[in-house]
């Protein structure tokens, strides 16, 4: 049997196969070795797996779409690194699943927003951002000011123990606890601002 | 340069690497055919009883193209890293680009930051060059709270006036924006009650000569003398060393209204200056200090 054009046509099977198999190798080479080099799966020294305050605060994040218009990524660029801070590194993003470095940037990088601004204006930005920035096309998020959902916490930090996040089954029984009384807003104010916190040297 | 937990990686991505470069160049190679004199050639299988295919060779000019391809890669490999561990032959990394950048603006900046550092803040205030570079670093850093104009908002205060809630001078509006502050205005609610805070409240704007209900303001004047006093002092002038604001004049950080007063008293204030030290180091921040310083001064002037 000949290895040409008819047979690979005329049987699915061996159409498949050829194709997984031509397909595979650019993420064989890109991605799958990146499971086994230090920088990518050791945290930096500092970085702490999300406490639930934070977890949800990130869930809010991705809910509400914000990897849309902010990125979680800063380049190793001056242009970046005068304005954001110390460019990223693989190493502060090992708790992140998914992680949310996001591609386009209609608002500022975010990866080293903690403690940029205080708590207060966060509030007020996000209620409503021209209250602190008149020439902000952000849009307003007035709904977030309401109670977290805290019935799934549990099963979310069991996922994402599934994936390698080091919970201890004490953190993860006394995360209901823990977001007594919050919203959504503090949730999501408490993600901002742990935000980057490991590196702070830009100098 | 890449860090893999064992060399295994290194010759799984080389081997990889190589595989695919090798197998392009025989897919190339092998179709490299020149049309033979003749009748065109035909493709062996037949679709729909008659349905056949031409099988010519593919363009010469085209194939050309991706072997250029091929050799691109190879020389990018040679010289790029990319082949496991391989740091290629300039010894490129993303890292090593961003540090020399970085040189190259430092060798261009630092002399005119080391210039103003060099010089006191309040000539440096008075430097127009000076004042357009901090303007810059302003827009950049600080805009966000205190407003293109560094008029501030409710929360955030106006830097242009002369007023200011931990001093004016140079090492003060330095230590600011190094350390960042925490202005903590305690609640009061619990100990004055509704109707003392609404007392208290009258007494104060009566401190800066604000409408008021005089019974009110005098019943005020004495939970202000038991709750207030230590921060505020007994004249309501404030004390710049707590960031506690003086009373007496017109500028208010979150408003001047009865109602807004009263918010402030029976639910306290916090409020936060970010620390800058990290981000910005000690030559912006002396720029930045003495833009701000600038600004209220300059504002005197007009």
């Amino acid at each position: 049997m000949k290895l040409n054009n008819e047979l690979i046509e005329k049987s699915v099977p061996l159409l498949v196969v050829l194709t997984l198999l031509v397909i595979s190798v650019g993420g064989l080479v890109e991605i799958v070795p990146l499971f086994f080099q230090k920088s990518t799966t050791t945290p930096v020294a500092g970085l702490k797996p999300y406490d639930p305050v934070r977890l949800v605060g990130r869930d809010v994040y991705v809910r509400e779409g914000c990897y849309n218009c902010h990125s979680q990524m800063i380049r190793p660029f001056r242009a970046e690194t005068e304005r954001y801070g110390h460019y990223s590194v693989a190493g502060e993003f090992v708790y992140d699943h998914p992680f949310q470095w996001g591609s386009k940037r209609t608002g500022p990088d975010l990866a080293r927003v903690g403690g940029r601004y205080s708590d207060n204006w966060h509030r007020t930005h996000l209620l409503n951002p021209r209250d602190v920035v008149p020439e902000s096309n952000m849009p307003a998020f007035p709904w977030l000011d309401r109670p977290v959902q805290t019935s799934d916490i549990e099963a979310k930090m069991k996922a994402l123990r599934a994936v390698g996040v080091p919970y201890a089954d004490e953190e993860i029984a006394g995360a209901r606890k823990q977001l007594e009384g919050k919203s959504e807003l503090d949730a999501l104010i408490a993600y901002l601002q742990g935000m980057g916190t490991q590196i702070k040297s830009t100098q | 340069m890449s860090d893999f937990v064992s060399d295994f990686w290194h010759y799984y991505v080389t081997g990889l690497v190589v595989l695919s470069v090798a197998f392009c160049i025989w897919i190339l190679a092998s179709n490299m055919t020149r049309r033979s004199p003749g009748p065109v050639s035909l493709h062996d299988h037949i679709w729909d009883e008659t349905l056949q295919e031409y099988n010519h060779p593919l363009p010469r000019w085209w194939m050309y193209l991706f072997w250029l391809t091929l050799f691109f890669a190879i020389g990018y490999y040679f010289l790029y890293p990319g082949l496991g561990n391989l740091p290629g032959k300039i010894g490129w990394t993303s890292v090593g680009q961003y540090q020399e950048e970085m040189k190259k603006a430092d060798e261009q900046f630092k002399p005119i930051y080391d210039k103003y550092l060099k010089q006191d803040l309040l000539a440096v205030a008075v430097d127009p060059e000076a004042q357009a570079m901090g303007q810059r670093l302003f827009l950049t850093y600080c805009a966000q709270c205190h407003g293109a104009d560094a008029r501030g908002a409710k929360g955030y205060p106006n830097l242009t006036d002369g007023d200011w809630l931990y001093g004016g001078d140079a090492a003060t509006v330095k230590a600011t924006i190094v350390g960042g502050r925490q202005g903590v205005m305690p609640a009061l609610g619990g100990v004055l009650g509704a109707e003392g805070v609404k007392d208290v409240a009258n007494y104060v704007r009566s401190l800066s000569g604000l409408a008021h209900d005089s019974l009110r303001a005098q019943r005020g004047k004495d939970a202000f003398m038991q709750n207030c006093v230590a921060c505020h002092g007994p004249e309501g002038k404030g004390n710049q060393a707590l960031g506690a604001p003086n009373l007496t004049d017109r500028v208010w950080l979150y408003g001047s209204s009865e109602a807004t007063i009263v918010e402030t008293v029976s639910k306290g204030r916090q409020n936060q200056m970010p620390v800058f030290k990290d981000l910005l180091g000690e030559p912006k921040i002396h720029l930045l200090a003495a833009y701000v310083i600038g600004l209220s001064k300059n504002q005197d002037k007009q």
